[in-house]
């Protein structure tokens, strides 16, 4: 029996293989190997990659080595984003495994955040969820959780523990049920096209005619470029997980299933591959 | 109960009801008359039409309404001619009732009315006292009257027999007028008012009510006799009052208030169970003396009133001690009625708007409630055709003018509430004679333009407005709206589907002219909404509790299809494609992102996970106790992602530290045991269930119990691989306090040999409360609850408190049960009885045993989860029956008690009881209306055709009637209907084996045996009457494939002996052993039971699950039994496991299983998986 359950198992284990190499000016003492890993699509890149830092750690000298930092195709991976945002968003089109260029030197500090420690990436993602509880339930969800809770969400993210994550987890994802949903849906539009990092506005999962909105009526109205017309070529992909979801899914069942652990909807728009 | 119902008459006289779970006003399905009263009860609803007759409406039910009408043909002996239809003038009727005063030709017996109908014609009964008589049914005596033998002896000199034929009630969802006598003495004039309620009074006879109604003349009647078996009842007695009654209201209890003409309030004082007409009256004054009381209704310890000035009033201190209460409170709002429902919730019809009002934070302590709310629901035919908002305000407006201009000359008060629809003038225009022109075009009025009639559009601007206003003052223009109404009426019918107050969908000029009519005619008082207009409402079927979810508030008419299906875990079928893509694509997903990449690394590391904590231990040596412990639970995850975990208990003993530990997969089951002082569960290994002896840990809290059991629980089903919802062959089990197990059945444990022992079954449990389960080999699972509800398993999967497992298919439930406590006294000369016992008497005040204490005070609910929800009362329905007051009597403590005082009677007992309810969630879903006492369902029988046919599935409902459910299928395991099979005597066990062979338990403890039930003839055609073992009463039996057990009440289990294919019914019943609580036999003829007490090395423990060996199809009795896990275990059933040990078979089998139970539309792949897991660790 499928079940909504194993939708969220499904995008909890989600995986990408990815290939880390080192990149070619780096200095090394010896001829640096690739590095095969499987990183989870839901985590953050600087979480998941201590092995892929001591790997090539141990081919260099330590004056060379500064902070680490990932790059695609000339492009450095923002490491507050999900993993699975970046790679919808920059690869998704391109053969696997995922090919990643690793740095130690020349941080682009114009592009990227600094990641001195594990504590920058639980700051950022509490403050994610804190911000999608608020939207969501007026943060009263999350304020009424103990301190240890919080911490069990993230030991959850941290430790790739589905239950003990989901354990807590699914208290944010409730709702009155008098209600039909969350006050607002938490997402967030992201476009390589554009300048603009992403797109997040306030907007409610049920319409005031108590029709519920769906995936389709989010991006008419916040992002309405991304939407073919009725007869027009489908020019754009949405994608959230790797999957395109029907324009029909209702906002509220996508983010109680496919929101990431930050509890926020992080949608791609990317261009439909012309193959 | 998803059943109930609140009933409603709206202006017109038209009744209608609207469900706890829908949110939409139905019509009553027999909707040819108008009324101006109802007053519902669970199943049925009294009314007073608008022709002044009282007629009731009885739901339809599967279970028909049947009476036995019985007579008794008596003969006596002579020399001459034998036993003949001679008496001797002395004698009785030769046809009499059963004391024989009475005469009783059998032809002159009549049907009471013409709601009754014959079931059959007259027959000799052959039963006596549960053995056949075979001699005509004859039975002999010595004389009359006298007792009777079923031999006749030398010196019978007299002989009777009884006679049956049934009656049957046919008058169902349909409203039957109650006949009214033809003496014009006794007639009563035209009612103005009725009011049903006393159900909670006493339950003999079943469904007992008492009807109360008011006479226009303010007389007050009772009706005499109405109970579930005779629901018309049998006439109207006057009672004397000391006032002119105009309303009345009764509660489900003890409570009856009258209001009088004058203003002031009557209640009827000393209402009980064996005088439910009460004795006598007191009268309560009004709240202020300017405004007296025109209307009031009560509940189980509330009133309510309205004065005459609207104010709505709650009365303070009522109990059953003082049926008056104490003072009055104003409470807020308007209203032109009240009505008190079920759990005392209450329904107003507001002044301005007529709209229902429910009052909301109704409660136990808190009987006032809070707030009232409107329900908004609208009409089913208000959906269909949205009648405009308009036309309804116009009707409204017309009625209210209709009751002004005629109210002095009949109505009794000004009270327009009672008045409103009690004259329903024969001027009055029905809606359905305005079914006339339905042609006409009107599609484009505008909204608002109800009173302008066929105006055309461009004319609205201007006569809609003129014509609207009116409508803004209560009085309209009488002539104008009489002249209106036909066309308004009209429009009420037509299809239109714009809601009232969009202008879009018209065309541009009218859009203009109706919003410019909006804020004339329709924004105040009465919203543009196009809601019913009411005049009664009733609450006596309406079940409203704490957890009940309502969906008569939010919901607006011309609502959309998505709004109704927002339960989104549910699929329904318009949701279906886009989940079906996310699932799809998902699957998709991860082949392409992780097929091919299986040996990469993973990123992080499934490393060791503990959990610590501290719990307390009963320990192991003696003096048992509870020591402080601490906890760890640590958890591995090996190579191949498998998870195993060890729970380590460090104790300090002798300030020595020290530890226990468990492997979980090792443990076969986690019990919580909840108590009134205690969270604590119990972990059995199969050392443990050998020992008796489990590891018993107790949390602090119950959350965090609930946390430290989820997560076990998860540890051992992960290490053992069993997730998911169970196979079908599962075996169900259940506990003494309701929690429900399941296990898996290996192949091995049926094996002729090398049998898995059964304490090494690992059970998990399941969300959910019941008493009774039943599961076929086909995953239908059906359960019943202490409160007798049947439920159907849904499919959801083990939900242990949500944590990590699935939610869906999962719901509320609720059980509710009694807690007994006993009332002990001893006679002394001085006082009597009196409860002063002597020093070594039992606690004045016990349990059942007597050992233990237990005071009304101090008795609290079995555990945190349920909560009262009664108040103590007497319970007369204990065995060995009661005097008036209860009590039961004996010569000393403990003892058999009685139900009368003999000389010898020094103590006496009485039992209170009080129900408690708990509100759980578990994978069931209520099966309704019928409440259940046991069932059976088919079991699979082995290498048979299962294609084709429904699933036969047996049951006994709780009044004794037995059922034959039909439609039920894999897919439909709920079935669609219920098909009543008619017995002459209550049943209390039924059970279906795998060749239709029905078997059933009376209550008398003889056996019946179902004659010709075949997938074709699911009822059969007759019972066979088979008498019980010597000298005991049956209580249960259980079929399987061929072999037929009985379990009878001291214990004893029975083998039917020599059943054949051409003779079912066996020739005799062999013993096979004692100690045995419940049985169930499977379609391997596996036999497995509830066994009363097992001895372990280190303890006892009482209801233990136990195995039959060495079945076999030579030795279907069997040789010894295999003990199992115990401790408090209540039921178990093992009737879906047709698992042999066969490799090849039961393999075949699994995959047969996991194929079909992918529901269509899920990919096959997804649904495939999980379930394969579990069965290939079987095979």
């Amino acid at each position: 029996m499928t079940d909504d359950k194993d939708v969220l198992r499904d995008v909890w284990f989600g995986r990408i293989p990815t290939c880390f190499t080192l990149y070619q000016d780096e200095i090394t003492e010896r001829e640096a190997e690739p590095y095969y890993l499987l990183l989870p699509r839901v985590s953050y890149l600087t979480l998941v990659t201590d092995k892929v830092k001591k790997h090539f750690q141990k081919v260099m000298r330590q004056e060379d080595i500064s902070e680490i930092w990932f790059e695609y195709e000339g492009t450095p991976l923002k490491w507050h984003y999900p993993i699975g945002l970046l790679f919808d968003l920059l690869a998704s089109s391109s053969a696997l495994p995922w090919n990643i260029t690793v740095h130690f030197k020349s941080f682009p500090e114009k592009d990227l955040l600094h990641c001195p420690s594990k504590d920058a990436i639980e700051a950022h993602f509490m403050s994610c969820v804190k911000e999608a509880d608020a939207l969501k339930h007026k943060s009263q969800v999350i304020n009424e959780m103990q301190k240890k809770d919080h911490k069990q969400l993230w030991m959850g993210l941290q430790n790739d523990r589905f239950d003990q994550f989901w354990a807590i987890n699914r208290k944010l994802m409730e709702y009155p049920a008098e209600e039909n949903g969350f006050r607002y849906i938490p997402f967030r539009i992201y476009q390589t096209t554009t300048e603009r990092p992403f797109i997040q506005k306030l907007f409610r999962p049920v319409a005031a005619d108590g029709q519920l909105h769906t995936l389709g009526d989010l991006l008419k109205d916040v992002c309405p470029s991304a939407v073919a017309p009725e007869d027009g070529e489908k020019k754009n992909q949405v994608m959230i997980h790797g999957i395109e979801p029907m324009l029909e899914t209702p906002l509220q069942w996508l983010s109680e299933h496919l929101s990431y652990p930050d509890n926020f909807l992080h949608i791609s728009i990317i261009p439909q591959p012309t193959d | 109960m998803p059943n109930s119902a609140l009933w409603a008459v709206d202006l017109f006289g038209k009744v209608h009801t609207l469900s706890t779970a829908g949110q939409y006003w139905e019509p009553c399905k027999d909707s040819q008359l108008e009324f101006k009263r109802v007053s519902a009860a669970t199943q049925c609803c009294w009314g007073i039409a608008c022709d002044n007759q009282v007629y009731v409406y009885v739901c339809a039910s599967d279970v028909p309404i049947r009476r036995r009408e019985e007579a008794y043909e008596n003969q006596r002996w002579n020399p001459v001619g034998g036993f003949c239809e001679k008496l001797l003038p002395s004698d009785r009727w030769q046809w009499s009732d059963v004391s024989g005063l009475q005469h009783r030709p059998l032809d002159g017996v009549a049907l009471p009315s013409p709601h009754w109908v014959w079931e059959s014609d007259w027959y000799v009964d052959e039963n006596f006292g549960g053995e056949p008589t075979e001699k005509g049914g004859w039975t002999y005596a010595i004389d009359f009257p006298a007792t009777y033998t079923r031999d006749k002896k030398w010196n019978s000199c007299v002989r009777r027999r009884r006679w049956i034929r049934y009656r049957r009630y046919e008058s169902r969802d349909a409203w039957a007028k109650i006949p009214s006598k033809d003496d014009p003495e006794q007639l009563p004039d035209p009612f103005n008012d009725l009011s049903v309620g006393g159900w909670e009074i006493t339950d003999e006879p079943v469904g007992r009510l008492s009807v109360w109604a008011v006479s226009l003349q303010g007389k007050v009647w009772y009706r005499e006799d109405v109970s579930h078996p005779n629901p018309e009842g049998s006439s109207w007695s006057l009672m004397d009052t000391p006032g002119e009654a105009v309303q009345i209201s009764c509660g489900p209890h003890d409570l009856l208030w009258v209001t009088l003409w004058e203003g002031q309030a009557l209640v009827r004082e000393g209402i009980n169970r064996n005088n439910p007409k009460g004795s006598s009256w007191s009268i309560v004054e009004p709240p202020t003396s300017e405004n007296g009381i025109m209307h009031v209704s009560v509940g189980v310890s509330v009133v309510w009133a309205i004065t005459k000035d609207r104010k709505v009033w709650f009365r303070r201190g009522i109990n059953s001690h003082n049926p008056c209460g104490t003072s009055w409170i104003e409470m807020v709002g308007e209203m032109t009625m009240v009505n008190v429902g079920l759990n005392d919730q209450v329904w107003g019809i507001g002044c301005e708007d007529r709209a229902i009002y429910f009052r909301q934070g109704v409660t136990q302590s808190e009987l006032s409630g809070k707030t009232w709310k409107a329900i908004v629901a609208s009409r089913e035919c208000d959906r269909s055709h949205s009648g405009s908002s308009s036309s309804l305000l116009s009707a409204g407006c017309f009625f209210g003018d209709e009751v002004r201009g005629s109210g002095e000359s009949c109505a009794p008060s000004d009270t327009d509430a009672s008045s409103e629809a009690e004259r329903p003038g024969p001027d009055r225009p029905g809606p359905a004679e305005s079914g006339d022109s339905p042609g006409k075009p009107r599609d484009s009025l505008a909204p608002g333009s109800g009173t302008g009639r066929a105006t055309e559009p461009g004319e609205e601007e201007a006569a809609g407005p003129a014509i609207q206003t009116p409508g803004l003052e209560p009085c309209p223009g009488p002539a104008s709206t009489l002249a209106e109404l036909p066309w308004t009426n009209i429009d009420l019918k037509e299809p239109r589907r714009a809601p009232g107050r969009s202008a879009a969908g018209f065309p541009e000029t009218t859009g203009l002219s109706s919003l410019g009519l909006l804020p004339l005619g329709l924004e105040e008082p009465y919203g543009a909404d196009d809601h019913p207009l009411w005049a009664w409402v009733s609450g006596g079927d309406c079940a409203v509790e704490a957890h009940t979810v309502l969906k008569w508030f939010t919901v607006q008419s011309g609502l959309s299809p998505s709004m109704q299906t927002l339960s989104l875990s549910i699929t329904p079928a318009q949701t279906a494609a886009w989940r079906k893509q996310i699932f799809q694509q998902l699957t998709e997903r991860t082949k392409r992102e992780l097929e091919n990449f299986r040996h990469y690394e993973q990123a992080v590391e499934q490393s060791v996970w503990v959990k610590t904590g501290a719990l307390q231990w009963w320990c192991d040596w003696k003096p048992h106790k509870w020591v402080d412990v601490r906890v760890a639970l640590e958890q591995f995850t090996g190579l191949d992602g498998a998870r195993d975990s060890i729970l380590f208990i460090y104790y300090v003993v002798h300030e020595e530290k020290k530890y226990i530990h468990v492997f979980l997969n090792e443990v076969t089951v986690l019990v919580p045991v909840l108590n009134e002082t205690k969270h604590s569960f119990a972990l059995y290994t199969p050392e443990r269930t050998r020992q008796r002896w489990p590891v018993r840990l107790a949390a602090a809290t119950e959350q965090d119990m609930n946390d430290w059991l989820a997560l076990l629980n998860l540890s051992c089903c992960e290490s053992r691989r069993v997730h998911g919802r169970p196979s079908p062959q599962a075996i169900w089990s259940i506990t003494c306090k309701g929690d429900i197990f399941v296990s898996e059945p290996s192949p091995n444990l049926e094996a002729p040999e090398h049998v898995l022992p059964c304490d090494q079954m690992f059970w998990r449990q399941m969300g959910g409360h019941l008493r009774v389960v039943e599961a076929n080999g086909q995953g239908v699972v059906w359960g019943i609850g202490y409160d007798h509800t049947a439920w159907v398993y849904t499919g959801g999967g083990s939900c242990f408190q949500g944590l990590a497992s699935s939610t869906s298919n999962i719901y509320t439930q609720s059980d509710v049960k009694c807690v007994y406590i006993y009332e002990n006294q001893r006679w002394n000369p001085v006082t009597g009885y009196s409860s002063r016992g002597l020093p070594t008497d039992r606690y004045m005040w016990s349990d059942a045993s007597g050992l233990q204490e237990r005071t009304k005070a101090s008795t609290k609910p079995p555990s945190l989860q349920w909560s009262w929800v009664s108040d103590w009362a007497v319970d007369f329905s204990v065995p060995g029956g009661t005097d008036q007051e209860g009590w039961q009597y004996a010569s000393d403590f403990p003892a058999s008690y009685h139900g009368y005082k003999t000389m010898k009677d020094f103590v006496r007992r009485r039992c209170w009881a009080r129900k408690c309810k708990l509100v759980t969630s578990g994978p069931w879903l209520e099966v309704g209306p019928l409440a259940l006492a046991d069932v059976s369902i088919i079991p699979e029988s082995p290498g048979a055709n299962r294609s084709g046919h429904s699933i036969a599935l047996w049951a006994i409902s709780d009044k004794g009637d037995v059922l034959c459910r039909l439609g039920v299928s894999e897919l439909n395991p709920a079935g669609s209907s219920w098909l009543h099979v008619g017995t002459d005597q209550p049943f209390t066990s039924v059970s279906i084996g795998a060749c239709h062979q029905v078997w059933a338990v009376a209550r008398d403890g003889s056996a019946f045996y179902r004659g010709s039930v075949s997938p074709a003839q699911p009822a059969g055609d007759c019972w066979y009457h088979i008498p019980s073992p010597p000298k005991q009463r049956l209580k249960q039996v259980s079929v399987g494939q061929t072999s037929v057990y009985a379990l009878d009440e001291n214990g004893n289990l029975w083998y039917r002996q020599g059943v054949t294919p051409s003779y079912p019914q066996g020739s005799s019943w062999e013993h096979v052993s004692n100690n045995v609580r419940q049985v169930s036999v499977g379609p391997l003829d596996q036999v497995w039971v509830i066994a009363n007490k097992v001895q372990g090395s280190h303890s006892l423990s009482r209801g233990t699950v136990c195995h039959r060996t060495g079945v076999q199809p030579r030795e279907p009795k069997g040789q010894g039994w295999d003990y199992g896990i115990g401790g408090g275990w209540d039921h178990i059933s093992v009737r879906a496991n047709a698992t042999r040990a066969l490799r090849g078979r039961s393999q075949e089998r699994a995959a047969e299983c996991s194929g079909e139970r992918g529901l269509p539309g899920a990919p096959s792949g997804v649904a495939g998986v999980p379930q394969e897991a579990p069965s290939l660790v079987r095979c």
